[in-house]
């Protein structure tokens, strides 16, 4: 039997912004079990779409400093597995370059991660993903990128369906150079991005926050099919 | 006066869970030839967790779910006897406190689906849905090995079943009902949900099950029940079925043992599905169990 509907979909009009809006995101008028009737708009309803807000580190600086190496010391990783680096993160946690003893550790859901990996080329699609993921991160994180892909566009350059320079669309902490970097370079990003976070320079979520117009403007810029909230926690 | 004590409980039992939880996280490293964490990596992560800056929440149960989850770890520590002999470290132990306990062991799983449930993420409903599918099998064969050892002791208080089996090891509820033990023991390793047992939040297939969406201090606090828990659950099996403790180095002894033994069993044997879990729990744990209750 099929399911009876409560709902009645509105179709949007043929706006600029409404152009490559998802079906699922279309606003709809939902009839509740009592009769009333009211009308569900995706997009405001079931995202925040407020604008992230720097947080100061704490005033106290001892407390800060102490704070900033524990976080270097617990960095839970997201793997954003793009290109071809992500085939250079698994061998990290094996026997042979074993991250683990520096406090490396990887996590399933953004949620719970510190460190974003961006490993490789970022086509505009992907680009898309890796906004979404980042912004769902909790305040501090960082973003280590590799390889040349990510610092000029590497051997795709001139490609028309790949982005040149990571930092313009999310705050990088750490690059780590090369095509592709070996897990012991992506070890040597680490101590890099540890270096930072203890001299408290590990302040990428609040750049974001502070210059979100900007890179807001520049990932616009280059997604053309934008059908997403502006912002989501 | 007793509430400081109680608390002074607390804070050991938490320090030696993190310890602890390190430690073992060396060994299955070792097992894996790897070198592993600094085993006060626990410590770390904790610090970090509860000093993440921004946090959200998706609801009034998404609060309350970690709220629920960590009550119920620390009922768990309130209401069990922890040194025998010993007034001021037998928390608020009483008679029935068994059954307090075992309650006190489901309810954090039912506050945890409320807040995974509104946290809105698919995985967390499929995880939690296995966890307490995957808990109340566990919960058959314990019960079963409670209620035999309730029959053989005259009793449903801790203490009075701790002070039965005082006298060496031939007293151990583990030598005179090992069919209970059995039971109880193989529930266990559902308890801690390590392999094969951890479909639940297994990390590789639903990206960590019912905790996905929380963070931060949330986080923090789920991973603080957590360190208590398993100590907790170690050293109820360790009154229950191994004779107690009568100071704390035999207690630490005991629960890191009886704790190693899920972990060691986790480092050998591959992941059940959750189908598997329920119908092995159901087979010989559950037939052990009922035979103890028979032949007691």
């Amino acid at each position: 039997m099929a399911e009876e509907k409560n709902y009645k979909i509105i179709q949007p009009d043929n706006s600029e912004e409404n152009k490559f809006l998802k079906p699922e995101n279309y606003k709809r008028e939902v009839t509740a079990p009592d009769g009333n009737t009211f009308i569900v708009d995706p997009l405001n309803d079931y995202f925040c779409d407020a604008k992230p807000q720097p947080h100061a580190p704490n005033t106290i600086k001892v407390v800060e400093k102490f704070l900033n190496w524990a976080r270097s010391q617990s960095i839970w990783v997201l793997g954003f597995g793009t290109g071809c680096g992500s085939i250079e993160i698994y061998p990290l946690m094996t026997p042979r370059f074993d991250a683990y003893r520096f406090g490396v550790q990887q996590r399933p859901t953004p949620r719970q991660s510190n460190l974003m990996i961006i490993s490789g080329y970022l086509s505009v699609k992907t680009l898309k993903r890796a906004i979404r993921s980042y912004e769902q991160m909790q305040s501090p994180k960082f973003v280590m990128a590799l390889g040349s892909c990510t610092i000029n566009g590497g051997m795709y350059w001139d490609s028309y369906n790949t982005i040149n320079r990571l930092d313009h669309y999310m705050p990088v902490d750490v690059y780590v150079a090369g095509c592709m970097p070996r897990p012991e370079a992506l070890l040597a990003g680490f101590m890099e991005l540890k270096k930072r976070i203890r001299e408290g320079k590990g302040e990428g979520a609040n750049q974001y926050a502070e210059n979100f117009d900007w890179y807001k403007a520049n990932q616009k810029k280059i997604i053309k099919d934008w059908n997403m909230p502006d912002y989501n926690w | 006066m007793k509430i400081v004590y109680v608390l002074l409980g607390l804070f050991i039992i938490i320090n030696y869970g993190l310890l602890q939880a390190g430690v073992l996280r060396r060994i299955t490293a070792r097992v894996g030839k790897r070198i592993g964490v600094p085993f006060y990596q626990p410590y770390i992560d904790l610090i970090k967790n509860y000093a993440i800056r921004s946090q959200f929440s998706h609801g009034v149960m998404f609060y309350l779910g970690p709220v629920f989850r960590l009550s119920g770890g620390v009922g768990i520590f309130l209401f069990m006897p922890l040194i025998f002999g010993n007034e001021i470290f037998s928390n608020y132990s009483m008679a029935g406190d068994l059954i307090l306990i075992m309650y006190f062991m489901f309810i954090g799983m039912l506050g945890m689906a409320l807040g995974a449930g509104e946290g809105g993420h698919p995985y967390s409903i499929i995880g939690i849905t296995r966890g307490l599918s995957q808990f109340t099998t566990v919960e058959v064969p314990f019960t079963l090995a409670v209620i035999s050892i309730a029959i053989q002791y005259q009793t449903l208080s801790i203490t009075e079943i701790v002070a039965a089996q005082q006298g060496g090891i031939m007293h151990w509820t583990l030598m005179t009902n090992p069919l209970a033990t059995g039971a109880a023991m193989l529930s266990f390793l559902g308890m801690m949900m390590y392999a094969p047992f951890n479909v639940v939040n297994a990390p590789q297939e639903n990206p960590l099950g019912p905790p996905t969406e929380f963070h931060g201090t949330f986080l923090g606090m789920l991973q603080t029940n957590r360190v208590i828990l398993g100590v907790m659950e170690a050293i109820l099996f360790m009154n229950l079925f191994f004779g107690g403790a009568t100071n704390w180095g035999i207690l630490f002894i005991k629960a890191f043992l009886i704790y190693f033994y899920p972990v060691f069993v986790g480092a050998v044997f591959p992941r059940y599905r959750i189908d598997q879990s329920i119908r092995w729990f159901l087979y010989l744990p559950t037939a052990l169990g009922i035979l103890a209750i028979i032949f007691i």
